[in-house]
């Protein structure tokens, strides 16, 4: 979430899309809820049927699964046309104005410029002018607006905008790397989105190797703050969306076009001539991340907020909702393949030293040179080395270049489906299975089921026996199937969420510390106890035997107290960073020193030197001399905003809602005096205010840095440039993998070109000339919880058996009545459950065709107790779900996918 | 806060002789507000019941519904209706928390023939006392909104006791606690009364709600339960009835023929008094004319 939880109730305007917070959220639903009784706020649901969210909502409409940009472009496309837009924060804090390079294309044929067929885009053009001012008013007095990269715009040259509201003064004073940044909370601005390991721009966002050469961001980029260059981001967002018709919308997601523009009325009504006052949030979850576009679902999301001034301000933001209680912490420190702890990128085998690593991984700013940039990226060598410090202590040293060399290098995409597809393909032997169900994961199940056949061993924690341990009985396994399976498997009793202490952090970004409450029962253990001797036993084989190379295992800085149960206190207060030497700086924090071993009371006093090691920058004062920040509990709230600046700790720098700067106009006042976040405090030149200001605290807003600090560019990105998205700098509507019509923007380029698919034979992809001609969404129940409560009796209770959502228009057509049994089919796989016949989905007309939803709840599968006393069908929904795959987030297509459906007799 | 008895005033501080205002109590009848245009579902409330109350699990089938149960039952006080309805073309998906709706004249305590076995404290809260409950099953059929159930294993009636152990420790109720919108809240009658109307007329402004009210029927005196409804001019869409009455029998039972049994019980006794200060005993005739003969006293 770019804002948090709480926040939400000083909304106005509510979108919520992609997500079902009433049945996945019900506690965080309760501040949607507070935003309508207290401030009348407007709640408009967009689902694939109608949940529970959507029983609360001012309006709901029901959208074909997987045709989400479709219509977030068509309200893009309608906030223009109706002059529904901040211009002031567009032009000022978003790259509207930038102009991009000659050559480059929009899709109207499906594809950006630089398609190469089997390598993806070249991305050369996807990129800013150079040259500063092109716009055609301006009142320059020298040539030198557009001089070339050193040169600096002289005061009194800034650019104007044609808009009514002044524009800054722009200083001439270079918009170098943040040297005194400081804070109030003793921490330097900083922020980061929660998928930031795309974020920090540049080339080589990946860890591909990099086989093209990789071009830069412009230094001084060209722009027009009249928004009239027809190359300029504004022009080319304009255009790119104008085909998002009312229509084009109703031909693509099925909604009305009357309703549609009801919709979009509401939603843009906030920004009704231009008055700044309102804020409208946009609110999401996996329903927006399981697509083959489902990262740039959430670009437009996050382009149609720019385009209404809505982010870094109270009750507004792009918020995505966590589906665990904490996967934020996961990814926060790193638990995907291609970022280390704070979205650190991790080096590819090209990055032959710390320092060619560091030249690729630090941004240097891109922006009108008249602007400032803070580019807080720039500090990625000060985050690298101390994490270098705090993996390896002493063996990481200045002559051995902080064992940078220790790091693994990633030659190519080690994501979740490739790990399956290896292991089917008989190259991944082995499998620690922790904390998660890989086969109920899916998608796909079969093929990890087959998968887990072909592998040597298989180690499984977990407080259950479950579909992943228990592989080798999945449905329709013989017992001379059995026989056949070498696979050895090693169940490890684990410990449950109340059995642990340690922190969960929250979608709001608070580290909250919580408190074990009963031991884990029997032999169970405790993660970091089973994960500990684990290492400890390998690190002896490694001492004792040697091996190709045992210098980062024997070298892992290992200083806990128990080695073979580090306590999480201990590991918390690592994340946090401390000092190796005594640390004073003059510049930042005269008079303040921190000595050697204490605690790092913030980020801001991270080095490259080797004098600081910190397990995370991101967390970096969590722990600090004054104890554990995340064990707070204070309830104070002086603003009333929600702020609750005492209640456990947020990241980065305990600041509630990022970009904040956002939240006030060019000379630093906030849109709406109701709802101070921060704000430019002209007297003591620094930024003040009831959350922790997201900005540099002394950038006076004459300097006019952007409050997008972490973009090289300082403002928010509109067009995203270079390689940061792999499939377009502008989202584009593609079709799902498996889709019952060809895209009507572009029949001939349906699908996303570089989304992910495999070639396996267990990989098979159906359509509607084969019979699957109904599209399958799944999702979770608010009654269960994953895979695991279908052991609680009180969970089976509450919805004892799997089923299937069901129109009833279709099940008429079926001759089904409620409570009969189906089967749903798909070109992977067979899913047996009840019908639930219901009038929550409705028929819909797709490009003048009609065509049925239904949907699958996800929690059940062979191991459970009613799958244990045989009455249920025992096959996980993931028997059905396609592994195609988000080219940039790696997430499967479990949303929106073809099957067929057909009644069966009762088991 | 509601058990009339911890809250008499029995002394006050530094204060001579007696006291004033003894045995006068605080506002005592207690509420349930129950909000269903705010209720998501969620069956927390459920939950919160069968933990608190200790309920043992019972097997339940799927029904074409996501609502746990059909209805409630003797181990099952609370429970979420989910019902469909279509207005005005726009589709609706109403849920509303089912429980007992401790009524002020209630139906089940009208009915009920054991001495002890349904109360009705002065904060309204209507309490089923199993010890005293003889299994009749009258207290089913004389409840307008079919809460009570029948434990075949116990022969006894059960229900939702508004939590009268946690109130009567000035807690809420567990569902209430459980609740996570806010859609539940407990207080005072006349608050719940209060913040009722202020949604209703929120309802009616900001959400094009033009027949929201609240549900409060006077037909059985008022509840201590209420709702507020999207609609309250049709609550049969929620499975609530119009005007929920207690069946005439009970009526009759309770204010005619239980007092007129009464009274004519009365008559008889009173008749055989008179009769004997009148006419006095009946002594035996003898059997063949003999001579009469006196009884002892002591042997009457």
């Amino acid at each position: 979430m770019t804002n948090g939880w709480i926040d939400i109730k000083n909304t106005d305007m509510m979108l919520i899309m992609g997500g079902n917070p009433a049945e996945n959220h019900p506690c965080g639903f309760k501040w949607p809820i507070e935003a309508k009784l207290k401030r009348n706020a407007k709640m408009i649901v967009v689902d694939p049927r109608f949940t529970r969210t959507a029983a609360t909502a001012d309006l709901f409409l029901q959208i074909r699964a997987g045709s989400d940009i479709a219509f977030l472009g068509g309200l893009i496309n309608y906030a223009i046309a109706n002059n529904r837009i901040a211009k002031d924060y567009l032009i000022n804090y978003t790259n509207a104005a930038f102009v991009v390079k000659e050559g480059f294309k929009l899709p109207d044929d499906g594809l950006f410029s630089g398609f190469d067929g089997k390598e993806g885009y070249a991305t050369d053009t996807w990129n800013y002018e150079q040259g500063g001012n092109l716009g055609p008013a301006v009142p320059s007095s020298g040539s030198n607006s557009t001089s070339s990269t050193g040169d600096h715009v002289k005061a009194g040259n800034e650019p104007q905008t044609n808009f009514e509201k002044k524009s800054p003064q722009v200083s001439s004073k270079p918009s170098a790397a943040p040297e005194k940044g400081q804070s109030s909370a003793g921490g330097v601005m900083s922020s980061q989105t929660g998928g930031g390991h795309q974020a920090a721009g540049g080339p080589g966002a990946s860890g591909q190797g990099g086989q093209r050469p990789t071009p830069m961001l412009p230094p001084n980029t060209a722009y027009d703050l009249s928004l009239t260059h027809e190359r300029c981001v504004f022009q080319l967002l304009k255009k790119q969306y104008s085909r998002y018709t009312p229509e084009m919308v109703e031909r693509i997601t099925g909604i009305p076009k009357d309703q549609f523009l009801k919709a979009a009325e509401l939603f843009t009504s906030i920004r009704k001539d231009g008055n700044m006052k309102k804020a409208a949030t946009i609110i999401y979850a996996v329903g927006w991340t399981q697509h083959t576009t489902g990262t740039q679902i959430i670009r437009t999301a996050a382009i149609l907020q720019l385009l209404l001034g809505n982010v870094g301000r109270a009750g507004g933001g792009v918020n995505a909702l966590r589906g665990h209680s904490n996967i934020q912490g996961a990814t926060d420190m790193g638990g995907v393949f291609d970022i280390f702890p704070g979205y650190l990128k991790i080096p590819a085998p090209s990055d032959i030293d710390l320092a060619t690593f560091l030249k690729r991984a630090t941004p240097t700013p891109s922006k009108p040179d008249a602007w400032d940039s803070y580019n807080y990226w720039s500090n990625t060598p000060k985050f690298m080395v101390s994490f270098l410090k705090a993996m390896y202590g002493e063996a990481a040293k200045k002559d051995n270049d902080w064992a940078f060399h220790y790091l693994p290098k990633i030659d190519r995409k080690y994501s979740w489906t490739e790990m399956w597809d290896f292991m089917y393909a008989g190259k991944v032997k082995g499998l620690f299975a922790f904390g998660m169900n890989g086969v109920a994961i899916g998608p796909n199940s079969r093929k990890n089921i087959e998968a887990l056949k072909k592998a040597d061993w298989l180690v499984v924690c977990d407080i259950y026996p479950e579909e992943t341990s228990d592989f080798w009985q999945a449905p329709g396994t013989t017992k001379e199937d059995m026989r056949k399976i070498n696979t050895t498997v090693f169940r490890l009793p684990g410990a449950g969420f109340a059995e642990k202490d340690g922190t969960f952090v929250n979608s709001a970004r608070w580290l909250q510390w919580k408190y074990a409450a009963v031991p884990p029962p029997g032999q169970a253990k405790l993660d970091q106890e089973i994960l500990a001797k684990i290492f400890l036993k390998v690190r002896d084989l490694y001492t004792a035997e040697g091996g190709k190379f045992p210098d980062p295992i024997i070298n892992l800085w290992w200083p806990y107290t128990v080695p073979g149960n580090p306590s999480l206190a201990e590991v918390a207060k690592e994340i946090n960073g401390r000092a190796l030497a005594d640390l004073t700086d003059e510049q930042m924090f005269p008079g303040q020193m921190i000595k050697l071993g204490q605690q790092l009371p913030g980020f801001a006093w991270l080095r490259d030197d080797g004098t600081t090691a910190c397990g995370n920058w991101l967390y970096s004062g969590s722990w600090t001399e004054a104890g554990a920040l995340s064990q707070r509990r204070g309830t104070d709230d002086p603003s009333g905003l929600g702020v609750y600046p005492n209640w456990a700790w947020s990241w980065p720098a305990n600041r509630r809602v990022m970009y904040n700067r956002a939240s006030c106009d060019l000379s630093g006042k906030p849109w709406d005096q109701e709802r101070r976040q921060v704000w430019w405090n002209a007297n003591d030149k620094k930024w003040v205010g009831n959350d922790v200001p997201d900005f540099k605290a002394d950038s006076d807003p004459q300097d006019h840095m952007g409050p997008f600090i972490m973009n090289p560019e300082g403002v928010g990105r509109i067009f995203a440039p270079l390689a940061a998205f792999a499939d377009g700098p502008l989202p584009e509507h593609y079709e799902p993998m498996e889709s019952p019509v060809a895209n009507p923007l572009h029949p001939n380029q349906s699908t996303n070109p570089v989304a992910k698919r495999y070639s396996s034979d267990a990989d098979k992809f159906g359509t509607v000339d084969q019979g699957y001609n109904v599209i399958c969404t799944t999702y979770r129940l608010t009654e269960h919880y994953h895979y695991w409560t279908k052991n609680n009796p009180m969970n089976v209770e509450l919805v004892p058996e799997p089923f299937v959502e069901i129109p009833a228009q279709l099940a008429d057509r079926l001759g089904l009545r409620g409570g009969e049994q189906v089967k749903v089919s798909s070109a992977r796989g067979e899913y047996i459950a009840k019908a639930m016949v219901t009038r929550r989905i409705k028929p819909m007309m797709i490009d003048g065709k009609e065509t049925f939803q239904i949907g699958i709840p996800i929690h059940w599968g062979y191991r459970g107790i009613q799958e244990d006393a045989g009455k249920t069908a025992r096959t996980p929904a993931n028997l059905l779900s396609p592994a195609a795959i988000d080219p940039n987030a790696y997430t499967p297509e479990f949303k929106g996918f073809l099957v067929k459906i057909e009644k069966i007799e009762t088991l | 806060m509601s058990n009339p008895r911890t809250m008499q005033i029995q002394e006050i501080s530094a204060h001579p002789g007696p006291v004033p205002g003894r045995d006068t109590r605080r506002e005592d009848a207690v509420c349930k507000y129950i909000d269903v245009t705010t209720c998501i579902g969620c069956k927390a409330c459920e939950v919160a019941c069968v933990e608190w109350n200790d309920h043992p699990f019972r097997e339940t089938v799927f029904d074409n519904t996501y609502q746990t149960m059909p209805s409630t039952e003797w181990n099952y006080w609370n429970l979420i209706r989910f019902a469909e309805h279509e207005r005005d073309g726009n589709f609706m998906w109403l849920m509303r928390k089912d429980q007992c709706m401790h009524c002020e004249d209630p139906g089940c305590l009208r009915a009920c023939p054991a001495d002890g076995a349904i109360i009705k404290y002065e904060n309204g809260i209507v309490d089923f006392q199993q010890e005293n409950c003889i299994g009749c099953g009258y207290c089913i059929s004389g409840c307008p909104f079919d809460i009570p159930k029948f434990n075949p294993q116990t022969k006894k009636v059960f229900k939702c006791t508004l939590c009268s152990d946690r109130v009567g420790q000035g807690l809420e109720p567990a569902c209430i606690k459980a609740c996570p919108t806010g859609c539940l809240h407990f207080g005072t009658k006349s608050d719940m009364v209060q913040i009722a109307g202020l949604r209703v007329s929120q309802l009616k402004a900001e959400s094009g709600f033009a027949n929201a009210g609240l549900y409060d029927p006077q037909s059985i005196g008022g509840t201590h339960v209420i709702y507020v409804l999207h609609d309250s001019s049709q609550p049969e869409l929620y499975g609530l009835p119009a005007h929920p009455v207690i069946p005439p029998t009970y009526t009759v039972w309770k204010w005619l023929a239980k007092p007129t049994g009464l009274f004519m019980a009365m008559l008889g006794v009173l008749a055989v008094f008179f009769h004997r200060l009148k006419v006095g005993p009946k002594w035996p005739q003898p059997i063949d004319g003999g001579p009469r003969t006196q009884p002892e006293r002591d042997e009457i």
